[in-house]
């Protein structure tokens, strides 16, 4: 006879559902549910500044160990112990107060400027910080392009090519055009970047949204091209102008042109700083406050729901990919408007490149991005002093922040380290990109 | 080997995924576990293969306790496992696929011995007459032959349990037939097979003994000689099968999706969809019924626009839409459930709030010309999540935090906050629980009620019979025929096998 259980057979137990993991993973890990809240609650804040905090100890050892002085004292640990304990402090202690004051400036300098009140006092007070703020402007600009991408479910490794772009744009525009009032003349340059940086964005964006090609390879292969159109472009009368030249660097732009300056001549902080500032601003509401963000967010959380929701999937993949491009076509136009007045053939440095780790570290969200960006910025400004003032490299500011990228892309290793029982949504981020 | 699974109990959080379960599997049987989705079975069967580790309970083999952490330790006991979703890589052949992870090295060179892979697949491909070529790229085979290597790399590792999840659900009815030959010719060889599956014509042919969950509980145990598909339907459900639906008669209007010589190629290549052809009027819903994999699933993504007609017509209120986007659809008044609502129906990163105005986001209230206002995203939330009852933390939780039916819910809530003139509704209970399905089914009558024409498509016969005022079987892309619901259920079997009946009783316009 068949045989039943009658007391799980009477029913009315409310027993809710059990979930059935189709195919959940081989590790013995949470169960489906708390991996989904995992990824609602993104805890990472913790992570993120363990993640710095932890660079710098790693920097510190580096210090220690590359640096003869201590080196020395820990060949005669035995002897004295004390000694090599004291000179490897000291050798951090020093190189770690060069690269805060560098970026920060000197509490010291402040209270005499203050007291002072001459100019020359301000300006050496205040140099650190303006350097920052203008190492972060760039920064900040083309870490917004690679987040926006980023939060459509795109990864913008194209920011470098879009950055040269948008200079050139904005220098051209400099160049050409005499006689146009300043103020006019400028905003058309940054309008120009913004235009030059988009049309390289839309290059990837558009192969991408016609013919599927996967944009980490477009941009990565178009940031070549431009460094060459560069190069090549350098090379034109247009741009040298009649005098004699021996290297390829372009005329300087007038000075009508450039950003100005917010503080005084001596300082070198510019309105760059303010263009990124309401850039940030402006991709907060974008993506926060515009039907247009909204379809960019849902093509980035699931390109499925968003097709069922109608949204149309290759225009938005394309204008997200202008968009991001403008965006880092105006970090261009900064630095050329800005900071640097002329083009060289290494423009920009790797700033495309920096700009992944700002975003990265910014969690792909405004507000993250721009503390992100003024923390590097900071560091490239007091990396610069901490160079000039200790025997220490600039690179290991470079290492120091190759080291943040690490405990950010494996957030699991820096909850390991400090047991922290938070999950975070890291990984997320990450993989979900590729996705797209 | 005996398997024997004593107080098995498996929580997810405050879900009590398996809660006591105790269940034997005897050397040389075929054991069906039945259960709907949601059940409990997966979940168990995972315990038994290392995947998940039990919060309870004990597992022992042959009369020994074993602690399973992972697959190796199941592997080492002799229980290899078939998984819904192969683990298979494409691009390999199957001798790579069979040897990948214990690859049989040459004595000399401390080479891959390919001969002696291909020799071990031969042996268990001719003995249990599986049909495998050794030499054949993965991704090249059919699914069913897909399925047998997994089969095969279960014997090669001398897997003595073979655990088999939901098998034939990706299958053909014919290769379904296949695979029961397969699986009693390794019952003949002393081999134990566990069967998972939520189809009871099939437990009730291949199985030895039956064991059904429910709710994460063993509900019931018997033989296919002892039962029929009734009783063993009403212990999966906790109730008489029939689904009691309160509804009055329909009063349908004219027609607003006609439907003639649809054809749709799925993403394979394959015709999914033969010439289909069928009306709903506004205020009745028309059932599709059928087994599935016979053309539904394209059948209504290719009606809201979201895979194109290769050929034919579709018309909404008389309007060509046949080329029309989803978006298009949307705006013609066609609402839509999709069958996979954790893909195409919600976002699960988004906010329940979000969720709720997936398609509306861009007019009014909720946004004027370009700008986007949460607050009234928000009001609106907190509106329907009192109207339909949707259980979540607050209406800014990620719709991830929701149960299966409270998802649902939001999608229904959705679809039906804009003034609908047709709704194509696609598995819409599938995997919810009963009290879900019972709102669903209410909503969906109220639906037609107002005047909306409803297509549903479901291969839950008893849903539809319960739901739809006719009913049309599809079968390999066709209407067979289109009936009653009060079409005697042996008809139906016969519609549903494609065996068009000259005289169908019952037949209906």
């Amino acid at each position: 006879m068949t045989e039943v259980d009658a007391n799980a057979a009477s029913a009315g137990t409310p027993v809710p559902p059990a979930p059935e993991p189709v195919d959940s993973p081989p590790a013995a890990g949470p169960g489906p549910r708390r991996r989904l809240q995992a990824v609602a609650v993104p805890g990472t804040l913790v992570v993120t500044v363990l993640a710095v905090f932890s660079a710098l100890v790693v920097g510190a050892v580096i210090i220690v160990a590359t640096s003869t002085a201590t080196l020395t004292a820990w060949g005669h640990v035995l002897h004295d112990p004390g000694r090599a304990v004291h000179t490897s402090w000291t050798a951090v202690e020093t190189a770690y107060a060069a690269l805060f004051t560098g970026a920060l400036g000197d509490p010291a300098a402040y209270v005499h400027a203050f007291q002072q009140r001459t100019a020359g006092a301000f300006v050496a007070a205040f140099t650190p910080l303006s350097e920052t703020l203008v190492d972060t402007a760039p920064l900040l600009l083309s870490g917004l392009a690679v987040a926006l991408a980023f939060r459509a479910g795109m990864f913008n490794i194209g920011a470098q090519g879009q950055i040269i772009a948008g200079a050139l744009a904005g220098a051209a525009i400099g160049l050409v055009l005499p006689g146009l009032p300043g103020t006019l003349h400028l905003a058309l340059g940054l309008v120009g970047s913004f235009a030059g940086g988009a049309a390289a964005g839309w290059v990837p964006g558009v192969l991408k949204a016609r013919t599927g090609a996967h944009e980490v390879i477009t941009t990565i292969m178009l940031n070549y091209v431009v460094l060459n159109l560069l190069v090549y472009l350098l090379g034109l009368p247009f741009f040298l102008g009649g005098g004699l030249q021996v290297n390829a660097i372009s005329r300087p732009v007038p000075a009508a042109v450039q950003l100005p300056h917010l503080a005084g001549p001596g300082l070198r902080v510019n309105g760059g700083i303010v263009v990124a500032l309401l850039a940030a601003g402006a991709v907060w509401w974008l993506m926060r406050r515009t039907t247009l963000g909204f379809r960019f967010r849902l093509i980035g959380a699931s390109p499925a729901a968003a097709r069922a929701a109608g949204v149309d999937i290759p225009k938005m993949v394309t204008l997200a990919f202008v968009l991001a491009g403008g965006l880092a076509g105006l970090a261009g136009g900064v630095q050329v408007l800005g900071v640097a007045n002329q083009l060289v053939p290494n423009f920009g440095e790797e700033l495309g490149f920096t700009a992944i780790i700002v975003a990265l570290l910014g969690r792909a969200n405004p507000t993250g991005v721009v503390l992100a960006a003024l923390l590097f910025g900071a560091f490239q400004a007091g990396g610069l002093q901490m160079q000039a003032q200790t025997s220490i490299p600039i690179e290991l500011v470079e290492v120091i922040e190759a080291v943040i990228v690490f405990f950010i892309a494996a957030p699991q290793l820096v909850r390991q380290l400090y047991r922290i029982r938070a999950q975070g949504g890291g990984i997320r981020l990450l993989s979900q990109g590729w996705g797209g | 080997m005996r398997l024997e699974l004593q107080g098995i109990v498996k929580r997810f959080g405050d879900l009590v995924a398996n809660d006591g379960v105790d269940l034997v599997v005897e050397p040389g049987e075929i054991h069906g576990l039945l259960g709907e989705n949601g059940a409990g079975k997966t979940t168990l069967m995972n315990i038994c293969y290392g995947l998940c580790r039990s919060d309870g309970g004990a597992i022992r083999i042959d009369g020994r306790t074993v602690h399973l952490a992972s697959p190796k330790d199941a592997l080492r006991a002799r229980i290899g496992m078939v998984h819904q979703h192969f683990m298979l890589v494409p691009v390999f052949t199957v001798a790579e696929n069979v040897v990948l992870g214990q690859e049989p090295v040459h004595r000399l060179f401390g080479l891959l011995d390919r001969g002696r892979a291909r020799r071990e697949i031969r042996e268990q491909s001719e003995r249990y007459g599986l049909a495998v070529d050794p030499d054949q790229v993965v991704e090249t085979l059919p699914v069913g032959v897909q399925q047998r290597v997994e089969i095969i790399k279960a014997l090669v590792r001398e897997a003595e349990l073979l655990i088999l999840d939901e098998p034939t659900a990706v299958l053909t009815p014919q290769e379904t037939l296949e695979l029961f030959q397969i699986m009693r010719a390794l019952r003949a060889s002393g081999r134990s097979i566990v069967f998972i599956t939520h189809k009871l014509g099939e437990v009730l042919e291949v199985s030895d003994r039956i064991t059904v969950m429910r709710l994460g509980r063993v509900v019931g145990r018997t033989t296919p000689a002892e039962t029929s598909a009734e009783q063993l339907a009403a212990m999966m459900v906790g109730r008489a099968v029939a689904f009691q639906v309160q509804k009055g008669s329909a009063r349908p209007g004219g027609a607003v999706l006609e439907v003639a010589d649809l054809r749709v190629v799925d993403d394979r290549g394959g015709v999914a969809v033969h010439g289909l052809s069928l009306t709903v009027h506004a205020g009745e819903i028309l059932g599709v019924a059928g087994v599935q994999g016979n053309g539904q699933t394209e059948l209504a993504r290719c009606l809201y626009g979201l895979v194109p007609a290769a050929a034919g017509r579709v018309r909404v209120d008389g309007a060509d839409l046949s080329k029309a986007s989803s978006r298009r659809m949307a705006r013609a008044g066609v609402g839509y459930i999709p069958e996979d609502r954790q893909r195409e129906g919600l976002v699960l990163s988004f906010s329940v709030a979000e969720n709720l105005v997936l398609d509306l986001f861009d007019r009014r209230p909720f946004a004027a010309g370009l700008r986007y206002d949460p607050r009234a995203v928000r009001a609106n939330a907190v509106r329907r999540i009192q109207e339909f009852d949707i259980r979540s933390a607050s209406p800014a939780a990620p719709a991830a935090t929701l149960s299966g039916g409270n998802q649902q819910k939001v999608v229904l809530a959705r679809e039906f906050s804009r003034p609908l003139r047709l709704l194509i509704a696609s598995q819409p209970t599938r995997g919810l629980d009963v009290g879900s399905t019972e709102t669903v089914h209410r909503r969906l009558v109220e639906e037609r009620d107002r005047g909306t024409a409803i297509l549903l498509v479901s291969t839950e016969l008893d849903e539809v019979v319960a739901l739809a005022d006719r009913i049309a079987v599809m079968y390999r892309g066709r209407i067979v025929a289109t009936v009653l619901p009060s079409t005697p259920r042996e008809t139906f079997g016969l519609l549903m096998a494609g065996v068009a009946p000259a005289m169908a009783p019952g037949a209906a316009p």
